[in-house]
């Protein structure tokens, strides 16, 4: 295997600093770095969540994705209004994959947009009045919808409407919740912002409804949290808890409701896949009403068996044996799989780009199939992900922060892995390039990749990548035809 | 003045988290602990020093509150 050493990677990453002017290489520096597994916190070799370099090629977000997008976008019963000039939510309807159960138009919105398709002269006179209108038509449209959330978009700040005091009169009329989301895309420096606000408005506007209402609870009663259900990752997660005998109450915000989310207070335990989006309203029902919180990662079995055995922990004796139970009902299946892909995928090095979790997550699985994972990076996150990431990966291998397009195609150059794994942006580029590609964001269409039954997805997608005979045939064919008949000459 | 959250800790007993600068860490000192007397000058394991003002100590934890930044590590 041809890792590279501390030193050469080192050097790797001087020598693609090199093309930069003085300025902008101090600036990039800092957030390239060598792994040190005796580093205990990351801000000493990485920077994070810094403002993007003007003139790269940055792959990150806005607010308003990380708040409409991710956070807010897959509750399936609530209608999204992307609050602004069309293009912003029509650019990315339904580009996530989170799937849901239900009848689109009808009682679900999933993947249908909506829009108050902003023009001109909202911009110069004001677009409150139109927002009213266009939440009353929806209410007359789609009656089944058991609320709205209003996206903004850029100008909803710049012209300084007051989005806020429109959901309140809209949700006297029509008695259902109105949440209105201060997440124009220009906050922040990357959508890591917006979830924190999408977070926020959920604290404000949805949570305090659960006050009085009532609530059977049992000692078992978990919620979700962080899920984003792309592929179905939801589903394989929620079967797990529930053969293990927990109670999943809520799920968000993949194929989840509002009224789900309004029965998270009532839980004991909150269970983050999403560290990183999420983190926040753990933090606040923690404080709020007393409900603890943990992160797992159900990426593979090794770590799916860890954060069983983690989450029971925090219950009793039963759960304890309900997780043994499914650890060892999974386990045959487990073995079957990793016999059958292993032989096939042994020893091949992978380096990632994705988003808030995933960086670290499928580090776990990749180690399941006998895979390295020899680069990684996060698009937007902060120094608590590097600090848990450092943790994961091995001695001298890449970490790069907001790495620049330029940055990850020389990466991958001289790193040459066997497979990539990154976002829709990169894909083509190193696909052209000869590498074999995994879009990891939304699974490339496939998945899900969460639990046992996920697992089973992401080997054969890993080996249906690596070992696709298109690899070989990168040169074409007149091109190697001479060589042939020179050696066949020559011979 | 930042808006911070103490937050009990598996390594120390509190963890303090200050989420406009992302950061969290163990606090390895505080100066007043008794359930009369609580907060005061705050050491953080990376170096930084933050001061709450002293009250009676929290029923629950976590906690957020105010508090003054001292002396920033960076």
């Amino acid at each position: 295997m041809s890792a590279l050493t501390r030193e050469e990677t080192e050097a790797l990453i001087q020598e693609v600093l090199e093309v930069y002017p003085e300025k902008a290489k101090k600036d990039r520096a800092k957030h390239l770095a060598v792994n040190d597994q005796s580093i205990e916190q990351s801000k000493k070799c990485i920077t994070s969540n810094r403002k993007s370099l003007p003139g790269v090629m940055t792959i990150r977000g806005c607010a308003y994705a990380g708040s409409k997008g991710v956070v807010w976008g897959p509750i399936k019963d609530m209608i999204h209004i992307s609050h602004g000039p069309v293009g912003c939510g029509q650019y990315s309807r339904a580009g996530r994959r989170n799937y849901y159960v239900g009848t689109t138009g009808v009682n679900s919105f999933g993947t249908m947009n909506f829009t108050s398709d902003f023009q001109e002269k909202d911009i110069v006179f004001g677009g409150d009045k139109k927002l009213a209108k266009v939440m009353l038509e929806i209410e007359g449209l789609f009656p089944l919808n058991k609320g709205i959330s209003i996206q903004s978009e850029c100008p909803i700040g710049l012209i300084g409407d007051d989005i806020e005091a429109v959901a309140k009169k809209t949700a006297a009329e029509t008695g259902k919740p109105v949440v209105p989301v201060r997440c124009e895309g220009f906050r922040g420096v990357s959508q890591s912002l917006g979830h924190h606000i999408a977070n926020d408005a959920i604290r404000d506007w949805v949570l305090p409804r659960s006050e009085g209402k009532a609530h059977v609870s049992t000692p078992y009663d978990v919620a979700v949290i962080g899920d984003y259900n792309i592929g179905g990752d939801a589903w394989s997660s929620r079967i797990l808890l529930e053969e293990m005998g927990l109670r999943v109450v809520s799920q968000w915000s993949g194929d989840g409701t509002i009224s789900e989310m309004e029965k998270t207070p009532f839980v004991k335990m909150n269970l983050i896949h999403c560290y990183r989006s999420m983190n926040y309203i753990a933090r606040h029902m923690e404080e709020k009403y007393s409900i603890p919180w943990m992160e797992y990662n159900f990426f593979g079995p090794t770590k799916v068996a860890e954060s069983l055995r983690a989450i029971a922990a925090h219950f009793d004796d039963t759960i304890k044996e309900g997780a043994e139970r499914v650890i060892a009902k999974y386990q045959a299946m487990m073995d079957e799989i990793i016999a059958k892909y292993k032989p096939r995928l042994e020893g091949k090095r992978v380096m990632l780009y994705v988003g808030g979790l995933r960086p670290r997550h499928v580090i776990g699985a990749y180690e399941d199939l006998g895979m390295e994972v020899v680069g990684t990076g996060y698009e937007f996150g902060h120094n608590d992900d590097y600090d848990r990431t450092i943790k994961d990966m091995g001695n001298a291998t890449l970490i790069y922060d907001d790495v620049t397009g330029f940055e990850f195609e020389e990466f991958v150059k001289r790193v040459k892995p066997d497979l990539v794994g990154s976002g829709i942006k990169e894909k083509f580029i190193f696909q052209k390039m000869g590498v074999p590609f995994r879009q990891m964001h939304s699974w490339d269409y496939s998945g899900p990749y969460h639990g046992y039954d996920g697992f089973a997805i992401f080997a054969r997608d890993m080996d249906m990548t690596l070992n696709n005979p298109c690899w070989s045939k990168m040169q074409a064919p007149w091109l190697k035809k001479v060589e042939a008949v020179e050696e066949k000459a020559a011979a | 003045m930042a808006n911070i959250m103490i937050q009990r800790g598996s390594k120390t007993e509190y963890v303090f988290y200050l989420p406009k600068r992302d950061l969290e860490d163990d606090i390895v000192s505080m100066e007043f602990n008794t359930p009369e007397k609580w907060g005061g000058e705050i050491k953080l394991n990376n170096g930084g020093t933050y001061y709450i003002d002293p009250q009676s100590k929290p029923a629950k934890l976590p906690i957020s509150l105010r508090a003054k930044r001292l002396d920033a590590a960076e």
